[in-house]
């Protein structure tokens, strides 16, 4: 099918982004990479009667480390983040590469972008998951300047945030670097959104879990935490006994009404449970670098 | 009133200038503009991969993509592998292991792989079965396709490490 008619219009710095989305009203929409925008429009499920092409817009493709946070801009492609090997960027945050693996396909990743999925909030995409697990700020810019929102105040609902009408996200700050983390993902074909995911991230000292952090995907409108199995760990021995009750705790969060379509949440949960006492004992084994997805299959 | 563009677009090498409406995608502006029907279209919302081709190097979905978005870039279609009638060598590896029947999904799955045999993509099976995951083929059950670019992978790999000597 194809789109209907829209004006297009391109911009080249982030405040014209917001000067046109003033000027062209409600029914205008940014254009990022595309690849969730122009699916809809296709289906005719999103008319935007205008569209802003952010692309053209230079210094919002980055991945930078700042003291204990990591800043990626909001037109960094997906592949960007898959690829990056800086120890320097990524040291604490090694969830991202191997994160990315888990997005769509090639093709997709070399167009979408990360501001682009934080700003179009599906429950189950992987960067709306690690903004939850690594307590993100997003910064965004509207027409009275810049404000950074928390991630926990961010998502709002099924592919919902808390953006307000004409803001332009110009950059995620992941925060809280942990040594141990992954992010692990069950769909029934590769490159599909997952029908659950799960991320953890924590650090052992003296054979104690610490600072621990745990999100599910694809079980309510948004990313949802799991602060019983964040506070079961805290200070708990390493190993599978404790694997296998938070994984019990993550499985119990998982409750009917509030996935996505409701019928079949006892899967859901057999999977999160799964999913969780993998995600936690491969995060022990050590800060996942890149590697070969499928890990949940 | 039509939204309406005034592009230049470089497909295969060779310079374009068009007046596109917004809502053309790149695939429609190829085909129907430019009569390069080589690139398909199967599901126009980005799963199938049938009309992936090069955008500056890039293998992008050619229905996700606008073509007033291709103006001034460089673009790759299947029609600009082949030379003349000299079939290109990862063509040419599909047919011999019957990596096409139908061939729909075919020039959708040689942009894609020519896109990642020019990254310096490995000969590992397992790493271009990953790769080609990204299309659909609906006929060949996918050994054939994976057997023809772990083969060129190979090739062209050696092929750079002699020109490198
Ligand atoms: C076949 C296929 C498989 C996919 N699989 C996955 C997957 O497994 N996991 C996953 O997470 N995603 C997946 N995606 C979606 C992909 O990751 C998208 O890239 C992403 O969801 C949106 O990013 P985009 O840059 O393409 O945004 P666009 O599609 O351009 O925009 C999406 C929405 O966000 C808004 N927007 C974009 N950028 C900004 C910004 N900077 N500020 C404010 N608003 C903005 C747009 O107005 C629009 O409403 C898949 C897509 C396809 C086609
Ligand atoms: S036609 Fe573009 S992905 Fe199917
Ligand atoms: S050869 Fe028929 S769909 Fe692939």
């Amino acid at each position: 099918m194809k789109p209907a008619p829209f004006e297009y219009h391109r911009a080249y710095t982030p405040k014209e982004v917001t000067e046109l989305l003033l000027e062209l009203g409600e029914d205008a929409k940014i254009l990022a990479g595309g690849q969730s925008l122009v699916p809809m429009m296709n289906f005719r499920l999103a008319r935007p009667t205008a569209l802003v092409d952010i692309n053209p817009v230079s210094g919002l493709d980055y991945i930078r480390r700042d003291g204990d946070v990591l800043r990626v801009g909001a037109l960094t492609r997906h592949r960007s983040v898959e690829l990056s090997t800086e120890p320097d960027v990524h040291n604490g945050f090694s969830v991202l590469p191997g994160a990315a693996r888990w997005i769509g396909h090639f093709p997709i990743r070399s167009r979408g972008t990360v501001g682009g999925s934080i700003a179009h909030a599906d429950p189950t995409a992987e960067w709306c998951l690690l903004a939850r697990l690594y307590d993100a700020e997003i910064v965004v810019l509207g027409e009275h300047g810049t404000r950074t929102v928390p991630s926990d105040e961010w998502f709002t609902g099924f592919l919902t945030t808390a953006a307000l009408p004409g803001e332009l996200v110009l950059e995620t700050r992941f925060r809280r670097p942990r040594r141990h983390g992954t992010l692990l993902e069950y769909a029934r074909r590769r490159g599909d959104f997952a029908i659950a995911a799960v991320a953890v991230a924590f650090d052992i000292t003296d054979n104690r879990c610490h600072d621990v952090s745990m999100v599910l995907g694809g079980v309510a409108n948004e990313p949802l935490r799991v602060p019983e199995a964040e506070a079961y760990l805290e200070g708990a021995e390493p190993g599978e006994r404790a694997w296998a009750e938070a994984a019990r705790l993550a499985a119990e969060a998982v409750t009917p009404g509030t996935g996505p379509d409701d019928g079949d949440h006892g899967y859901r949960r057999h999977l999160v449970g799964t999913l969780a006492r993998r995600a936690l004992a491969e995060a022990q084994a050590g800060p996942a670098g890149p590697r070969p997805r499928g890990g949940a299959s | 009133m039509k939204d309406q563009h005034l592009v230049t677009l470089t497909v295969n090498g060779r310079e374009h200038e068009l007046v596109l409406e917004s809502r053309r995608t790149l695939a429609d502006t190829l085909r129907q503009e430019l009569g390069l029907t080589g690139t398909h279209l199967g599901c126009e919302h980005g799963i199938c991969g049938a009309c992936t081709v090069l955008l500056d190097g890039e293998p992008v979905r050619a229905c996700l993509v606008f073509g007033v978005q291709a103006d001034g870039r460089e673009i790759r279609t299947v029609e600009g592998l082949a030379d003349g009638d000299e079939l290109n060598d990862l063509q040419q590896a599909f047919s011999r292991h019957h990596g096409l029947q139908c061939g729909f999904c075919t020039p959708g799955f040689l942009m894609l792989a020519e896109a990642y045999l020019a990254g310096g993509g490995s000969a590992d099976p397992g790493e271009v079965r990953e790769v080609v995951s990204a299309n659909l083929c609906r006929c060949t059950g996918y050994q054939g396709i994976v057997e023809a670019v772990t083969e060129v992978a190979a090739r062209r790999r050696e092929q750079a490490a002699k020109a490198h000597d």
